[in-house]
């Protein structure tokens, strides 16, 4: 058991794959031209929603042409291009706190400074759809609201009332649920009628409907098939990409594509025995976000030991609940979308409450050997129960567990000496664990 | 032939060579500093000097600590969370939970019978409740470090520490002492402070019998009879616990031999 140097890089000679390189390619496409529609779109003084991951009602907006703008991405993607901190620091100059989420403090930032971000120009939103699945995205629209006096709408969706509560399709709870999430549909859409200036479209919502039951079966997939061995694709650094896409895609032909082209790729791999990780040793699941100021350097310290993420958390709860399955009934498109939405924050919040079950089923049926649960120092919602979980999981399933703290977006959280040490001594943990497994 | 275990850590820097038998022949110890190779090769050089021992007979050096990649001189790297858990479980074979408190990391291991590690928490991007706040203390009171433990016993009325911050820690010591406070209970009042976040992080990995203290805070008396009273135990020190992670780093180098994991230094 010895620790590898710091990132460790080896040149492997795999085999050539026709498709190498595809979803990657297809990737950067798609995410230019979501940036060029933006763009454009405020060069033509059309309307820009802003919307959220989790509950994007990116359905009804696409019925309205609306282009949609997701400051979760757009924030993560300062950080990948390594200008998060010069955001940051602006939003702190005007006054936000060093405590509060680096996500928003990073959008703040390029709002102050005229909308330029390293990827375009960030545009006006003419709307702004948030749920009540993150306190965070209430306060941030208010931002918005302050900045630009643009309408701010807020989606109230009944979700887990305690520990144990679900609402099944056909009961009095879930009917009322339903119905009320039912109106607030209809509210949004008179109320982006009266922004856009155009109609709501039934038809056009079905097929809408229609391509996300599409999009939804193929990520289910897509998921799937890092259940082999050697993973095909890194759910911390792929995932990603997939993720960006399913959300700036949702209910567009373009995404139910991009995920084509990501299943081959991967099929192709399998195919040929090639993991995301060369030479894979370890299995892990990812619990929370990656650091992404960081992005390279984080994902590096499990590569290092031969680590591959076969799956994440993130890539549900932040995948606006298409992992789960949603299958929308197109004779009855409002109240199946207020179905779904119920269906899915009750997961969501529950995910983030009472995950350990749903954890223990990825562990098993995705083979994975430990979970590493990274908190994010600025996001106490998502953060708070991590340790109690991984805890739990240890010491009533046996799941190993490791936890770590850095930040979504923010540099100055990130300590890599600290965290390569926890790191380590995780995977010499799981080494240890084998070598008791085999002597038995 | 000889084996060494080299622990660069965050304040100081130790060594132990050992022989076959899993015999301690020598030990070092000196401050890290800025140069952690130069740390590395002298506190190395000083416990093969006291094993009366020549570099060319260590067949096989692990280095441990937050400086093990800059032991140059080392074969291999094994976390120190790893080394005190194997390092404590040889000292005391009983042992089943780790407390390792240094410089600026405060450890619990929870430990197998093999000293293997089952699981760990450390304190994340602060020192609170490690051995830095006991270096505060001891620089704010204009009391030597070593001298710190006996003088904390004989604090009657300890002060309730408040602030968990290292660096905070030096003007709430100076407010206590305005308000005309002893010394001794000042000093009482941190070590009771550190005893507390220790055991706090000590508890979520779950406390199981028996505790073997480790690291330069295993040292100071008070701290070893505060952490007793709290975990409800008379808890183990030695005086090898201070090198327990170089011990554990020896103990890895040695296996590696025996088993035959890794081959021995081209200079045997």
């Amino acid at each position: 058991m010895t620790s590898p140097t710091k990132h460790e890089r080896r040149i492997v000679i795999r085999p050539p794959l026709s498709l190498a390189g595809t979803t990657r390619d297809e990737n950067r496409t798609l995410i230019r031209d979501w940036w060029a529609d933006l763009n454009s779109a405020e060069d033509e003084g059309r309307p820009v929603a802003n919307v959220f991951v989790m509950g994007s009602m990116a359905e009804i907006l696409r019925n309205f042409d609306m282009p949609i703008a997701f400051p979760e991405m757009t924030s993560l993607q300062t950080a990948v291009r390594g200008r998060s901190l010069e955001y940051i620091t602006t939003a702190e100059d005007a006054g936000y706190s060093p405590d509060i989420c680096g996500y928003v403090k990073a959008d703040v930032g390029v709002h102050l400074q005229g909308g330029d971000h390293p990827m375009g120009h960030l545009p006006k939103p003419s709307l702004v759809v948030a749920t009540n699945l993150c306190n965070t995205y209430i306060k941030w629209g208010e931002i918005w609201e302050r900045m630009y006096e643009c309408p701010v709408f807020v989606f109230d969706i009944p979700g887990w009332r305690g520990s144990g509560f679900e609402t099944k399709r056909g009961s009095g709870t879930f009917r009322d649920d339903v119905r009320y999430v039912e109106a607030q549909i209809h509210e949004l859409i008179a109320l982006s009628e009266e922004v856009t200036g155009k109609r709501f479209d039934i038809d056009r919502f079905r097929e809408t409907l229609s391509s996300v039951n599409e999009l939804s079966r193929l990520f289910q997939e897509v998921l799937e098939l890092n259940q082999h061995r050697p993973a095909p694709f890194n759910a911390l650094t792929e995932g990603i990409n997939l993720m960006g896409i399913v959300n700036a895609y949702r209910g567009s032909p373009k995404g139910t594509h991009f995920l084509e082209t990501a299943k081959a790729e991967f099929e192709e791999r399998i195919a040929n025995g090639v993991g995301a990780v060369p030479d894979e040793r370890f299995r892990l699941l990812l619990v929370g976000t990656a650091c992404y100021s960081n992005f390279r350097d984080f994902a590096g310290l499990f590569e290092d030991w031969q680590g591959v993420f076969a799956h994440s958390d993130y890539m549900s709860f932040a995948g606006g609940a298409l992992d789960r399955g949603i299958v929308y009934d197109l004779d009855r498109p409002i109240e199946s979308m207020a179905e779904q939405m119920v269906l899915s924050t009750q997961e969501a919040m529950g995910g983030m409450f009472w995950g350990q079950d749903w954890l223990t089923e990825v562990v098993r049926e995705w083979d994975v050997d430990g979970i590493v649960f990274h908190g994010v120092k600025s996001c106490r919602t998502v953060s708070t129960g991590l340790p109690d979980e991984r805890e739990w999981l240890l010491r009533h399933r046996d799941i190993p567990g490791l936890f770590i703290q850095s930040d979504l977006v923010d540099p100055r959280l990130w300590s890599e000496a600290q965290l390569k040490n926890r790191i380590d001594a995780f995977f010499e943990s799981l080494e240890s664990r084998r070598a008791a497994g085999a002597r038995r | 032939m000889l084996v060494a275990g080299v622990d660069v850590g965050s304040t100081q820097t130790k060594a132990v060579v050992m022989n076959e038998d899993r015999e301690v022949l020598g030990k070092g110890l000196v401050p890290t500093g800025a140069r952690l190779n130069e740390a590395g090769q002298a506190a190395f050089e000083e416990a093969l000097a006291r094993a009366g021992a020549k570099e060319s007979e260590v067949g096989f050096v692990v280095g441990t600590g937050y400086g093990r990649y800059r032991v140059e001189f080392g074969d291999a790297q094994v976390t120190e969370i790893s080394c005190h858990a194997r390092g404590a479980v040889f000292l005391f074979p009983n042992t089943r939970t780790v407390l390792d408190i240094g410089g600026q990391d405060t450890k619990g291991i929870k430990v197998g019978p093999d000293g293997q590690v089952i699981d760990f928490n450390m304190n994340d991007k602060c020192a609170a409740g490690t051995g830095r706040f006991l270096g505060a203390a001891s620089e704010a009171l204009e009391v030597p470090l070593p001298d710190l433990g006996a003088l904390a016993l004989s604090g009657k009325n300890p002060v309730k520490m408040t602030t968990t911050c290292t660096v905070f820690a030096e003007s709430e010591i100076l407010g206590w002492l305005a308000k005309g406070r002893h010394v001794e209970d000042v000093v009482a009042g941190v070590h009771k402070a550190i005893a507390s976040r220790s055991v706090g992080l000590l508890r979520r990995v779950g406390i199981e019998p028996e505790v073997t203290f480790t690291g330069g805070v295993s040292n100071n008396e008070a701290m070893v009879e505060l952490i007793s009273e709290l975990v409800g135990m008379p808890v183990n020190t030695s005086s090898e616990t201070h090198h327990c992670g170089a011990l554990g780093a020896a103990l890895f180098a040695l296996e590696q031999i025996l088993t035959g994991a890794m081959t021995e230094r081209q200079t045997v």
